[in-house]
């Protein structure tokens, strides 16, 4: 299968300790990926270095077989990178809407241009407004991202991600702060994604984590100590021993 | 229409009346308070961009204001003196041309501000207003030494630059060239504001994060704005300097670019029209406080307080309320 996002010996030290230790892993097309691990496993270095916000000490990360690991956010972003935070990143004062064309601008290149309302343009606003409705904030187009819901922001989180039309998705604990309905949802949305373009999936809620996940891979203290299938997973020793628990 | 539009439009309808009713009066004086509100407005609707639009709290912006005053100052005093700005390897001119002056103007005003941000935007925060403001007194400085272009007596410069068609002596005449101008930037600012341009930065001031993951590159972004931002000030700065003949290292000084700040925070940040109410009633201030003791800016300093603690949208913001989205 094609790798469309591939990390390779990708480490990072702050100091004597050693956040991300020669990792390596890829993403597959049509697959969604989990990443798991206990707190202070390093992920959040990890994707901050899959998305460009943070420079590896060594290694390289390649997005659809182009080496990116020298290019800065919004550089990979343009190429087909998308991301949601685990602290929802939004621009609070402006509505849903304006929010969402933020991803339509930037997939377009269309951020230097001085005199058309951006909601003008019937093409972007069109893409913004199909990536609202697909996640079911269809009716709170106008509403300020400041007035939405917890989950609310969650969804155009994804939503943003959606306008940019994405070769790979980069997600940050999507789930997080969710009720049970909520974590329902965003579980069918992200399940239903993984065709269009797979899913880099960090994710603490392990329900969702083994409905959604093709592939599952372990991070601890840096390390990747297992990649696999759900099942393989759950039957690892390892896995049980350092993540999931003796009882689990 | 929204009660924001509706504000604008009487705020525009009274800085027009005022100079019309004091033409009829013959009270020439209010007609020059008048060109003083609508240029100094001007320079705020420039700074404006950066501060309020981009959150790029500028205090260097008397750069770009003097720079304006300068490219004035420097054309016409060449021209008044019959000598050429250089002769080699071709003869350049001064001129006493309006239009061509704010053209050098809002350029050299634009390559500043360019070569000012390029260095600023690579700090923010409190380093950003550090840095503007020490690249304003490097130019105020400069100003000041520099023999040729009378140092720190400045430039007088005896008969006001001319426009085709007007007479700019005249001061109603001359009210209306800034006030077109003015009106003719709040018109572009409009358009740029909801254009995506505008959509962008504006996002990008409340979260980096955001704009960057959309793929759009917020340093571009915010550079262009600070240019943009300087162009519009510096053409103000030489309206300024052709109200008052005069153009000195003053223009330059970090007062300046606090004044400015001034009109913008008064009137209300990042609104359209802030800066125009906040130039208004800093003129009306000035003017009427100013008479009764040398020691007005006491009064200012307590009403900029006030707007900082309790309004923070300014005059536009609590006679609008909230911005639209």
């Amino acid at each position: 299968m094609d790798s469309i996002l591939e990390v390779r010996g990708v480490s990072k030290s702050f100091g004597a300790l050693a956040a991300c230790d020669a990792v390596s892993l890829d993403l597959r097309a049509g697959e969604i990926h989990a990443l798991i691990g206990p707190n202070g496993a390093g992920k959040s270095t990890l994707i901050k270095q899959i998305a460009g916000s943070l420079a590896p000490d060594a290694g390289t990360v390649h997005l659809a077989g182009e080496d990116v690991t020298a290019l800065d956010v919004a550089a990979r972003a343009r190429r087909g990178l998308a991301r949601t935070f685990q602290v929802s990143a939004l621009a609070m004062e402006d509505t849903a809407l304006q929010n969402a064309m933020i991803g339509a601008l930037g997939a377009a290149g269309a951020a230097l241009r001085f005199w058309r309302p951006a909601l003008a343009d019937r093409e972007l606003r069109g893409v913004a407004e199909a990536a609202l409705s697909r996640v079911g904030l269809g009716d709170v187009t106008g509403m300020r991202a400041a007035a939405l819901s917890h989950g609310q922001r969650r969804q155009l989180e994804v939503a943003i991600a959606l306008t940019q039309v994405p070769k790979a998705y980069l997600m940050d604990e999507p789930m997080a702060g969710l009720g049970e309905t909520g974590s329902e949802e965003m579980t069918a949305l992200l399940g239903g994604l993984r065709s269009e373009a797979p899913i880099l999936l960090v994710e603490h809620d392990m329900r969702a984590v083994f409905a959604l996940a093709d592939r599952i891979s372990v991070l601890v203290y840096g390390r990747i100590v297992a990649t696999g299938t759900v099942d393989e997973i759950r039957a690892d020793p390892e896995v049980r021993r350092a993540y999931l628990g003796e009882g689990a | 229409m929204t009660r924001e539009t509706l504000v604008n439009i009487a705020l525009a309808l009274l800085l027009l009346a005022v100079p019309l009713w004091a033409y009829t009066a013959d009270e020439p004086f209010i007609i020059t308070l008048a060109t003083r509100a609508a240029i100094l407005a001007l320079a705020g609707v420039g700074l404006n961009l950066a501060l309020g639009t981009g959150g790029l709290v500028s205090f260097g912006h008397a750069a770009f204001f003097g720079v304006g005053g300068y490219a004035m100052g420097i054309l016409a005093s060449h021209a008044q003196g019959y000598v050429p700005l250089m002769e080699w390897p071709f003869t350049v001119e001064g001129t006493k041309s309006m239009p061509v002056i704010w053209l050098v103007a809002m350029l050299s005003a634009g390559l500043a501000a360019l070569g000012i941000g390029a260095l600023s935007l690579r700090t923010s925060g409190v380093y950003f207003i550090m840095i503007t403001l020490a690249f304003g007194q490097m130019f105020y400085y400069f100003a000041i030494s520099w023999p040729a272009y009378g140092g720190e007596d400045g430039l007088s410069i005896y008969v006001r630059n001319g426009f085709p068609g007007l007479n700019t002596l005249d001061p109603i005449q001359f009210f209306a060239l800034a006030y077109a101008l003015l009106m003719l930037a709040l018109f572009a600012m409009g358009r740029l504001a909801r254009a995506p341009f505008g959509l962008a930065l504006n996002a990008a001031r409340q979260s980096t994060e955001r704009v960057e993951t959309g793929g759009i590159g917020v340093y571009r972004l915010r550079l262009t704005a600070f240019a943009v931002s300087g162009v519009v000030t510096g053409l103000a700065g030489a309206l300024f300097a052709d109200l008052n003949r005069f153009v000195s290292p003053t223009m330059f000084s970090w007062q300046t670019s606090g004044e400015i700040m001034v009109f913008v925070i008064l009137g209300g940040v990042g609104r359209l029209f802030g800066p125009v109410a906040g130039a208004m009633l800093f003129i009306v201030l000035e003017h009427m406080l100013g008479g009764v003791s040398e020691f007005w800016h006491i009064w200012l300093g307590a009403i900029l307080l006030f707007v900082v603690l309790f309004a923070r949208g300014g005059i536009v913001g609590a006679l609008a309320g909230r911005a639209d989205g």
